[in-house]
Parts: C-alpha cells; structure tokens; sequence
C-alpha cells in the first residue's frame, strides 16, 4: 500500500496519545472556577465507567494504562470520523 | 471543558440535547453526498488527531491547565457543517467511553464546542482571511485569532448555562469562566496556527478541501 498524507497524520495523532501521560494533571479552566466559586461538589458521578479519565482498568502501570486509553481513542474515532464520511461521500466517489 | 453532570439544571441540559441534536441532524443534511474523495480520510485523521491533542493538558498560570479544543481547526480545514460532525463524534465518544463530560451535559458540550465554537471561529476565519485578501500571513493571523475566540466563545457559552442552571449568579460565571479561558484560548491560538502553517508547508492542496465541494 503506497503511504498516503493521511498515514502521516494518523501517525502524529498515535505519537500524540503516547505523549499522553506529559500532559497536566492540573484542573482545567471549568474545575478551576468550579472549585474557586464552591460548586465542584456538585458534579454527579457518572451512571457507569468504561475507562474513566482516560485510564484502561487493570492496567497497574498508569503512563501505560493512559497511553494505551489514549491509542484506543483514537483508533475508534479514526473509525468513526473515516465511516461517517464514507457514508456522506459524493455518487460516483470511491 | 466538558460539563459533568450536576453542574447544569435539568432543563438546561435538555435544552442543550435538544439545540445539539437539530444541530448535527442538520450537519448530516448538509454534509450527505458531498463528502469528496480526500475529505473522507480527512474527517477520520482530524477526529483521531482532535481526540489525542484533547488528552494533552497543558499548564496556564495559577495551577490550572487548559486543553486544545480543535473546533476552529476544524472549521478552517472542512468547513463549519463537517467540523460539527467531527466535534460531535470526539465529544460523544470522550462521553460515553471516556466519562469525560456527564451524559445529560453532553448536549450542551456538543452545544459549546462542537457548534457556537465551529461557527464563530469559522466567521471570524472567513472574515479576517477576506480583509487580509487571501495572503499567507492573513491566514495564519485569522487561524491563531479564531482559535483563540473559540475556546473563549465556548466558555462564555459555558458560563451562560451555569448561571441559567442557577449553579452560580451571571456576575460570577461570565468573568470568572471569560478570564481563565482567554489565557487558555492563547495556547489554542498557538496550535491552530502551528497546524496550519503545517499543512500550508507541506500539503497546501488539503486547505482548499471545502471550496472544492
């Protein structure tokens, strides 16, 4: 199969998700002002977990655990991003 | 800036199902059987490359971090109709696999960044392009500009549906949430303008995706 732009870019976005673990574990700009104004508490849990905060349960190693969450994510929504247009293309296209 | 459930109203939050869900019915309405031939691995490669650049926070003043969002650079790649498909699918899928953003606030994140953010940063794109009659650096000034009023437009949106849930007064939510994220909005700004110099470096073809359509 001839390399094509897109490889390129699929592979900078799996390069990202292993970078992954780097990123801040600081609360972001909306858990900031929530816990500043005093309605952090207020957040529900949610109904049910697959990988919460981008972490695959069972897996010990966190970087690991963050990486490969992060690769899973990707991957999927490569696949949806790619099936969703496929579905939308012009007649005629391949 | 994923909403979790608990922090907006009931209402609020059906409210945002509801705009968010016309919403990208009508982004599939636009989009269905013009998809061409690049646009389709476009869509697949700039979902994942969002999807990744979204896990990586990075730190802003006061021990807070703010994260890309990517719906400017969406807008500026595919145009606003594509961009909100993409949006949506990241959020969704952040949502229901992830638990990043409640399931009952995912209307009004879909709402937020994947809509009011796309079509603003869009708008502005289009406008400070045209002003700088098509030049290279207008380009590249329009995307920083809209990347940064996207991530600020997406929290004054945010903000607007906390004081309306009643969780915190106008006064508080508008200036507190507008602040941080102009700080934030600098660093989206920044990676907008770094993806698309990019793209303009190597493969300037795959900027004109949606005039082709």
């Amino acid at each position: 199969m001839k390399f094509k732009w897109w490889h390129g870019v699929l592979i900078l976005a799996l390069l990202l998700a292993i970078l992954s673990p780097l990123a801040s574990l600081s609360p972001d700009g909306l858990e900031r002002v929530a816990e500043d104004k005093g309605f952090l508490s207020s957040a529900l849990e949610p109904l049910y977990e697959v990988m919460p905060d981008y972490v695959v349960p069972g897996v010990t190693n966190e970087a690991a655990a963050t990486i490969l969450a992060g690769i899973v994510g990707t991957l999927i929504l490569f696949g949806i991003g790619y099936g969703l247009a496929k579905l939308l293309r012009a007649k005629g296209e391949a | 800036m994923h909403i979790p459930d608990g922090f907006i109203s009931t209402p609020m939050a059906a409210a945002g199902i509801v705009l968010a869900a016309g919403s990208v019915a009508y982004a599939v309405k636009a989009t269905n059987k013009k998809m061409g031939e690049k646009q389709v691995p476009m869509m697949g490669v700039l979902a994942a490359f969002i999807f990744a650049a979204q896990m990586l926070n990075f730190p802003v003043a006061g021990g807070t971090s703010g994260h890309f969002v990517g719906a400017a650079l969406a807008a500026i790649i595919l145009g606003p109709w594509s961009a909100v498909l993409i949006m949506s699918c990241v959020l969704i899928v952040q949502c229901l696999i992830f638990q990043d953003g409640g399931l009952l606030a995912l209307g009004a994140n879909i709402l937020n960044m994947g809509v009011i953010a796309v079509f603003v940063s869009y708008f502005i794109y289009k406008g400070i392009f045209g002003v700088m009659r098509g030049s290279r650096t207008g380009r590249l000034v329009a995307a920083g500009i809209s990347g940064w009023i996207s991530v600020l437009v997406s929290a004054l949106a945010c903000a607007a549906e906390l004081a309306i849930s009643g969780t915190v007064p106008w006064q508080v939510a508008v200036p507190a949430m507008g602040i941080v994220h102009m700080f934030i909005g600098v660093g989206e700004g920044l990676i907008t303008v770094a993806v698309v110099a990019l793209i303009m470096a190597t493969r300037a073809d795959l900027l004109e995706l949606q005039q082709a359509a």
